[in-house]
């Protein structure tokens, strides 16, 4: 007899019903299936109609987040086993709108992230024909982390600030943003200034952390953050120190 | 409403990207879109580890490159289509470069190498073990600098429309809504990659279901190669997550279960402590997934709960070595298989990986459906003839990319007319609609459309795995004409329009089984063995009949026809393929 755990699953179907509700599915309790095993068992043996985005299955689409028990999570990268006896409630990320059952539309972060020019800028016109633009080792490392968002959007989702104000530019798109910056080929550092600074942008961050702890790849946004609002600050102020008309 | 574009792409991985950002720069007053049934970020480009591989050092030479991809190949690549490729490999990796993709470096800032099985040089280019991801991510942020390069975003492509013999645009479904559309364009570029989810255990990500294949063969336009199916041979049991092969590039050792490194007795080399180019652990994946099957007949693999596993012996090179240069190996070990590679074997067997076969093109990236293009692994141009060299698809959907996204561009700005739909077209448009309508939506059938996939998968590792017979191929092809009749009578459960996945994983079900039969159609005509198509019946590759490419064009009754155009030999005849010796 094969262990059987509980999957209490959000359904919501716009077309027929106003309000999500919450349904139970028993599904096998093996060993290595993660949460999204569980969640295709349900859809292959026993409610076709369940609806959720899922790909690679090895945490680096960054399709599958929803929230597990309570928490943002990757559910290609969360295990059944872990939450044993269960139920495990499986419910859409918040601070999203969600679009039918366990998806959300995250339609609000693909529209911010042009905004924040996440492309190399270089002033010069035409890059060096035969040769790579050099960078040591300890100058990839400098940017390497925050180039590792898979944009799973589980930061948004943690978000506290996000929650309230959807104006908010939000950690990922700040940390991809700080990626650029920090990167030693790119000088478009003070073209991304603006947006960063802006009201929406870093300061409206009130350094919660959420973001980082539920980061699946340790991209550490809040970080990204807080080294940004030094850096700007250090901007405003050489500002205010500068002779006024010597551009 | 009319949606109209010049060229318009299918897929936003590696290749669609690549040929989105050529069509911008070519001409900008061309209309370009991407169509990706999953946000582009998303595609599984992104999963690809391991690097890619450009002649860079002053010690290589382009006709080395092009040497190892044939011989890899077992001489059935197109070889003219081969030394453009390496050409403009490296042209590529360095674009990818300077629009910031992370390279791995050398202590002097340069773009470091590392060695690739199959590969003579070290060549290959790598973003640590994420490489797929980093070039991923780097094209899609480049291209959002192009305003001019729309999106459809979770749109899923169903047909292909075709006015009077030239491809006019698609017919799709946009997931949020499920309204049915007609885009067209004056080109069409297929960017939708291969279809591993037709067998039960593979690397591919559940969107790899040869959707571009399906249309394009639908569509008039043959497929190539399509009995070329590379196992890679390291994939950890039960989930079929890759490990890369930059794993044994740096180091690792395949041992059975004896502890054996046991491709010493396969015609690859004798063990050595260090990687040796070219020989042993990085021999072709061809040929070690093979000798993985004959370790298992001779009783010396283990066995586990999902099927017989070998290890892959990594704990020599040391932590140090394994978080620098395989730190995504590493993670990817410990959430999956919770081992830790730095003081654990790690159990893997062969696994589907890639397709070589694809939408027949030239090196422009045109088939012969006019105002038709097609790149990267839903192509076959052909780079890899009967193997595929590991670090060459990711340079291959760059040059192949960007060559199908000028040639587009350039058969738009030149095409006659504008792209009013006319009635003969509309026609087709409402038929789909109909299609959904009356077949998908309002179905009341016997089982579920999971049983049948499930079924197809069985048969495909059965009838069409690393080695195949007549007899095995036949019983396939038999079973897989029960389920495209039995698929005809599924039953769907869901009648939402809005994001119904049960109506996608149909429609891509559907595409599978036209793929799965063409496959095993022409592996079961291919009377020899080369490369990955491995003929128990008859064991020895025969030049004098097969040293041909498989085209398998759709008759008007439905029925393959298989010719076999021979291959394109420019300066390497055919020969043996010589590993470790």
């Amino acid at each position: 007899m094969t262990d059987r755990i509980t999957l209490r699953v959000t359904r919501y179907r716009p077309e027929s019903e106003t309000e999500p509700t919450a349904q139970e599915y028993e599904i096998p309790l093996r060993k290595e299936w993660a949460i999204l095993d569980g969640l295709n068992h349900i859809k292959d043996h026993l409610d076709g109609t369940l609806s959720y985005r899922w790909s690679c299955r090895m945490g680096v689409c960054g399709s599958c987040g929803m929230t597990v028990n309570g928490e943002p999570k990757l559910t290609c990268a969360t295990f059944l086993e872990d939450y044993a006896p269960g139920p495990i409630r499986v419910e859409p990320l918040s601070n999203f709108p969600v679009v039918r059952d366990l998806v959300v539309d995250i339609g609000d972060f693909m529209r911010k992230l042009p905004q924040i020019k996440p492309w190399l800028i270089r002033s010069e016109q035409e890059p060096p024909a035969e040769n790579e633009y050099p960078q040591l080792p300890a100058e990839r490392e400098e940017y390497e982390r925050f180039s590792m968002c898979i944009n799973c959007m589980l930061c948004y989702a943690a978000c506290p600030v996000y929650g309230l104000d959807q104006e908010f530019l939000g950690p990922a798109a700040i940390a991809l943003a700080q990626r650029y910056n920090l990167d030693s080929r790119d000088q478009g550092a003070s073209e991304r200034m603006d947006v960063l600074s802006a009201a929406e942008g870093i300061w409206a961050c009130t350094f919660v952390g959420e973001c980082s702890a539920v980061c699946p790849k340790d991209v550490d946004p809040a970080g990204a953050i807080q080294r940004y609002k030094f850096t700007a600050a250090m901007e405003s102020l050489k500002t205010l120190l500068l002779p006024r008309g010597a551009r | 409403m009319t949606l109209s574009h010049d060229v318009l792409i299918v897929g936003g991985g590696g290749a669609g990207l690549r040929a989105a950002i050529a069509v911008a720069e070519d001409d900008a007053r061309l209309s370009v879109a991407i169509v990706s049934k999953v946000y582009p970020m998303r595609s599984h480009t992104v999963s690809a580890e391991g690097g890619a591989a450009a002649v860079i050092r002053p010690d290589d030479s382009l006709d080395e490159h092009a040497y190892d991809t044939i011989s890899g190949g077992d001489w059935l690549c197109a070889q003219d289509a081969v030394e453009v490729f390496v050409k403009e490999a490296p042209g590529e990796l360095l674009r990818l470069e300077h629009w910031g993709c992370p390279w791995s470096r050398e202590p002097d800032g340069r773009v470091a190498v590392r060695p690739f099985g199959g590969m003579k040089k070290m060549r290959t280019w790598y973003a640590a073990d994420r490489t797929g991801f980093h070039l991923l991510h780097t094209l899609f942020q480049t291209a959002l600098q192009y305003e001019r390069i729309a999106r459809y975003d979770e749109w899923y492509v169903m047909k292909l429309l075709v006015d009077d013999g030239r491809v006019v645009g698609v017919v799709a479904v946009e997931l949020m809504s499920g309204r049915i559309e007609a885009i067209t364009a004056k080109a069409v570029i297929l960017c939708t990659g291969g279809c591993g989810q037709i067998y039960p255990f593979t690397t591919n990500a559940a969107i790899k279901t040869g959707d571009g294949l399906g249309l394009a063969y639908r569509a008039g336009a043959p497929l190539k190669d399509m009995e070329f199916v590379q196992y890679h041979p390291t994939g950890l049991p039960f989930t079929g997550i890759l490990v890369t092969e930059a794993a044994r590039a740096e180091g690792g050792w395949l041992i059975n279960k004896d502890g054996y490194r046991y491709l010493q007795d396969y015609d690859l080399g004798t063990p050595s402590p260090k990687p040796v180019l070219r020989s042993m652990e990085l021999g072709p994946r061809d040929r070690l997934s093979q000798a993985f099957v004959k370790e298992i007949e001779k009783g010396r693999t283990l066995d586990t709960p999902y099927g017989p596993v070998v290890h892959l012996d990594l704990r020599h090179l040391g932590e140090t070595v394994i978080d620098a240069r395989l730190p995504f190996v590493r993670e990817l070990c410990r959430s999956y298989e919770n081992i830790d590679p730095v003081h654990e074997l790690i159990p893997v067997r062969p696994v589907v990986h890639y397709m070589m076969g694809g939408v027949h093109t030239d090196i422009h990236g045109a088939t012969p459906l006019e105002g038709l293009f097609a790149a990267g692994e839903a192509a076959c141009v052909s780079i890899n003839g009967a193997n595929r060299l590991g670090s060459n698809s990711l340079p291959e959907l760059l040059v192949f990319g960007a060559r199908a996204g000028r040639a587009a561009a350039s058969f738009a700005s030149g095409a006659q007319g504008g792209t009013a739909v006319r009635p003969a077209v509309q026609a087709q448009v409402e038929d789909e609609r109909r299609r959904l309508e009356r077949d998908l939506f309002h179905r009341d059938g016997k089982e579920p459309i999971s049983a049948i996939r499930e079924e197809m998968r069985a048969t495909m590792e059965e009838g069409a795995g690393i080695y195949r017979s007549g007899d095995s191929l036949a019983k396939a092809a038999d079973r897989l004409s029960v389920l495209q009749e039995r698929f005809r009578s599924a039953r769907l459960e869901d009648r939402s329009r809005t994001f119904n996945t049960e109506l996608l994983a149909a429609l891509e079900l559907s595409f599978m089984l036209d793929v799965a039969e063409i496959i095993v159609h022409c592996a079961l005509l291919r009377e020899e063995s080369r490369g990955a198509h491995q003929r128990v019946d008859f064991p020895a590759r025969d030049d004098h009949r097969f040293l041909a490419n498989s085209l398998v064009h759709r008759d008007a009754d439905g029925s393959q026809r298989v010719e076999y155009p021979p291959v394109t030999i420019t300066r390497w005849p055919p020969g043996e393929r010589v590993y470790g010796r």
